[in-house]
């Protein structure tokens, strides 16, 4: 029992890491219909920048998340403008797709060249101080990462609810010719969507990278698991895809203490096809499509 | 006559808070052109698409040929005998003119492994093009066609595998006049082969001109049926016209 | 004009069939062959996953895990012996038909979603096929891979069966493509890939030509990953069931054309070389990816459609003008169909 407990407690603080990694996919694909397998290889970046600047400069990895989450940003529009945004031809979804995909192999391309492919885990003197709450442990760099998912989830919906370029995005998710009309300029939400959904895989990697050995390849590992639980969520759903990384993250982290942790990632792709074969439109994606 | 071919009992289908079609109940009778008008948005489109099989109605039963449709669907009702055309005509624009006919002429398992066109597919196919003065056009990308042609062909596919309804929507929408004419011409010829039609259509003289009886929908339930000129004197029908 | 059409296209074939077969009789360099096994074998592959990301219009980003089954079915099988060195070819039939078997559930599952989603499911399926390779460690050997036993074949010619070995899947591929362009499948597959929901409607069998598409390019590259596995004679997780595989095949059919005969094809040619050369001057793997990455993205921004589809309209535009010059009948009748009042 106390290892269920344990084990669902982890699953929960991990799960919010992921909810942010795939709360920016999941408003990529509400803006763009694009779905963005390059977001793993942006949570990587942003591992390495944040490893950088620890290594480098001492900066501790929270604290640069204020540095990496701009980059990221900046480097988000810049790759909606330069590559997406010329496609035009008639399935602009399956190339905008695999265009992603040549983002994500270019990306890890560039850091294996600059970093080589060795492990690497960012490791400040806190790495391993953890507390132990009524016999259960916490890890503390857990619960500030989880603390962290939830400040820049709670964000980015203040952005989206409250920001007029949060109505245009809601706008385009739900109708987007209708917002067209409405003189919302599409290009520029899909290249700030596409930023924003950047910088919270860059907020994520920094933490990811105190929490995981990771090197360039480590977007395969991490854009399944994103895949598995926006599709979950329903694609296009952030409210669907945050629930879908909590119960993700917990059937992981339950699986892994109760069989072996080989078969966590086994069992995001199990639950997936199941629900598919159930519903094709994802866990939630009849009800909260496009709501947001 | 007064056979029934097709029965909509109570269809309800709601998209999010908006009721779009409300309990609707019609019947389309053997053998006639049955018109089905309404203001914009009074459901017209969303039953074609639940009886067609499109779209899942929320509550209501659908009876063809006297057999019971538990779960409508396009490919089922292709074979029963029920096929339709879209308001933007749909068509295959990679295939020719020709092979828009063939492929929607219907195949057996066998037939799927054979020939892509054989000699009968394309006698059939000329057939049918000879009666929509499209010969010339055979071997041409569909893709190329003009838009009235392109309602042509889906009208002359959806007529290869020989149904007994037709569910034509808004056949006329957006074609100029001589196109209309021509449009009207086939549909006639059509039933006195003995197809049954059900239209939606904004065009008012078309559906006076052709139709019999008519249905008018308004907040997508049926608030008036009877001959056309009962219905051009229907104060409901005014109503619901004028005053929304 | 049509029997001459395909006149032209059968000696193409032949022609193409016969340099491929007379180049190692002929002779060349090691690396020529090697080079063109490899090419061959993505001419394979590209040609197997166009059936059913060209034809049907469904692009399978899960593909490499077809491979890597039928790369593990030889490399388990043959783990000890290989008696004369023929059997893993004679078998190798099974291994499609066994494959395509499997992939029957996987694809009726798959296919049930639309393009956006069918991806993702497809490149989930390539991590479960890859997490599976690397945890049934009994079966697979792991991490550590598995090793075929080592071919009894002369030195000198010692590349050639799994060099012709590529070059028959490779026109089992091709002419399954022709089948299935002359047969009603392919005349199915058009519609499904324009418009599913209205090709349901006037009676296509949908599901039936999906499925019948994605088992037989499952089963295909199953049957490449098989001679391959033999060749190689290692087979480890990450390299047999690699998202590289599937892209290389998904960035060929692109390149070449998808939905067209040759265009996987062209692509291998254009691609693998290219590959090769990269490989050859960067040394590392590290910045041959970048190149791949590059030369993916300048494809997709400036050649969406591959190289043979735009050829190919711009033939037919210079044609149109052409024949509006010439002959200006068609337009007249043309006119009188629409409608328009010019004729009548």
């Amino acid at each position: 029992m106390h290892e269920i407990v344990q084990a669902i407690i982890l699953g929960i603080l991990t799960g919010g890491v992921y909810a942010l990694m795939a709360s920016g996919q999941t408003l990529i694909f509400g803006i763009m219909k694009v779905v963005n397998l390059a977001q793993g290889a942006f949570v990587v970046l942003g591992a390495y920048l944040t490893y950088t600047l620890f290594v480098d400069t001492g900066i501790d990895p929270f604290l640069s998340i204020l540095i990496t989450t701009p980059l990221m940003f900046v480097v988000g529009v810049a790759l909606q403008w330069a590559l997406l945004r010329p496609l035009h031809s008639d399935d602009v979804a399956q190339l905008s797709l695999l265009v992603t995909f040549a983002i994500a192999l270019g990306i890890e391309g560039v850091l294996s060249f600059t970093y080589s492919t060795s492990l690497v885990n960012i490791q400040p003197a806190y790495a391993n101080f953890s507390w132990t709450v009524f016999g259960y442990q916490i890890n503390m760099v857990r619960f500030f990462a989880f603390v962290l998912s939830l400040v820049v989830l709670g964000a980015l919906y203040l952005i989206l609810q409250k920001t007029k370029f949060g109505r245009a995005v809601r706008a385009t998710v739900q109708n987007p010719m209708s917002a067209q009309l409405l003189g919302v300029d599409s290009q520029r939400v899909s290249a700030f969507g596409f930023g924003l959904g950047a910088a919270t895989a860059a907020a994520a990697g920094s933490v990811f990278g105190m929490l995981n050995a990771f090197n360039p390849g480590s977007h395969y590992d991490l854009i399944s698991r994103l895949l598995t639980v926006v599709v979950l969520g329903g694609l296009g759903s952030i409210g669907g895809s945050v629930v879908a990384a909590l119960v993700m993250g917990v059937a992981a982290s339950l699986v892994s203490a109760l069989a072996s942790p080989i078969w966590s990632d086994f069992s995001f792709f199990v639950v997936l096809l199941l629900v598919l074969l159930l519903r094709p439109q994802g866990l939630f994606g009849a009800r909260t499509r496009g709501a947001l | 006559m007064s056979e029934i071919l097709l029965s909509v009992d109570h269809l309800t289908k709601r998209f999010g808070g908006v009721t779009a079609v409300n309990e609707c109940s019609f019947q389309v009778q053997t053998g006639t052109i049955t018109a089905l008008i309404g203001p914009n948005g009074s459901g017209k489109t969303t039953v074609f698409n639940m009886v067609t099989g499109y779209l899942k109605a929320d509550s209501g039963s659908i009876t063809f040929k006297g057999e019971p449709i538990m779960r409508p669907r396009p490919a089922d009702l292709y074979r029963r005998g029920l096929s339709r055309t879209f308001q933007q005509a749909r068509i295959f624009p990679d295939l020719t003119v020709l092979e828009n006919l063939v492929v929607a002429a219907g195949y057996s398992w066998k037939q799927l492994f054979g020939k892509r066109v054989t000699a009968d597919d394309n006698a059939r196919a000329h057939r049918m093009l000879e009666e929509f003065r499209l010969e010339q056009l055979a071997d041409l990308p569909s893709g190329e066609l003009s838009y009235g042609q392109r309602k042509l062909l889906e009208f002359a596919a959806v007529l290869m595998s020989e149904p007994s309804l037709v569910l034509l929507d808004e056949p006329t929408a957006g074609v100029n006049p001589v196109m209309i004419d021509t449009m009207e011409r086939h549909v006639r010829e059509r039933h006195a082969n003995g197809v049954t039609f059900l239209i939606v259509e904004h065009d008012m003289q078309l559906v006076m001109r052709l139709c019999d009886p008519v249905i008018v929908l308004d907040r997508g339930a049926p608030i008036a049926f009877g001959t056309p000129a009962a219905i051009q004197s229907d104060p409901l029908v005014l109503e619901a016209y004028l005053g929304g | 004009m049509r029997a001459l059409l395909a006149r032209i296209g059968v000696v193409r074939a032949v022609i193409f069939f016969l340099i491929l077969i007379i180049v190692p009789i002929v002779g060349g360099p090691v690396w020529l062959i090697n080079t063109l096994i490899f090419t061959i074998m993505y001419a394979a592959l590209a040609s197997s996953w166009n059936l059913v990301g060209g034809y049907a219009g469904y692009p399978s980003l899960g593909h490499a895990a077809f491979f890597g089954l039928g790369a593990y079915a030889i490399a388990i099988t043959f783990n000890k012996s290989v008696d004369g060195g023929y059997v893993p070819f004679i078998v190798l039939p099974i291994v499609g038909i066994g494959a395509a078997l499997i992939s029957l559930p996987i694809g009726w599952v798959a296919m049930r979603t639309r393009a956006d989603v069918f991806a993702i499911v497809t490149i989930t399926l390539l991590f479960i096929a890859q997490t599976l390779a690397f945890n049934l460690t009994g079966v697979t050997g792991g991490a550590q891979g598995t090793s075929v036993a080592v071919a009894p074949f002369a030195v000198d010619t010692y590349d050639w069966p799994f060099y012709y070995g590529m070059v028959v899947l490779l026109a089992v591929a091709m002419g399954i493509s022709v089948y299935f362009r002359r047969s009603k499948i392919g005349l199915s597959l058009s519609t499904v890939r324009a418009d599913e929901e209205k090709a349901h409607g006037v009676g296509v069998r949908v599901t039936a030509v999906k499925l019948i598409a994605f088992s037989v390019s499952a089963g295909l590259v199953a049957m490449v990953g098989g001679v391959w596995a033999y060749y190689v004679g290692f087979v480890y997780p990450q390299f047999a069931i690699d998202p590289l595989i599937t892209i290389g095949m998904v960035l060929m059919a692109f390149l070449g054309g998808r939905g067209t005969l040759w265009g996987p094809v062209l692509g291998a040619f254009i691609m693998v070389p290219a590959q090769q050369y990269f490989a050859y001057t960067f040394g590392a793997s590290e910045l041959y990816l970048v190149a791949y990455a590059a030369v993916f993205l300048i494809i997709m921004l400036f050649l969406p459609r591959g190289i043979l589809p735009s050829i190919a309209d711009r033939l037919r535009k210079r044609r149109a003008t052409a024949n509006a010059r010439e002959d200006i009948i068609p337009a007249v009748d043309v006119a009188a169909t629409e409608g328009t009042g010019v004729a009548q």
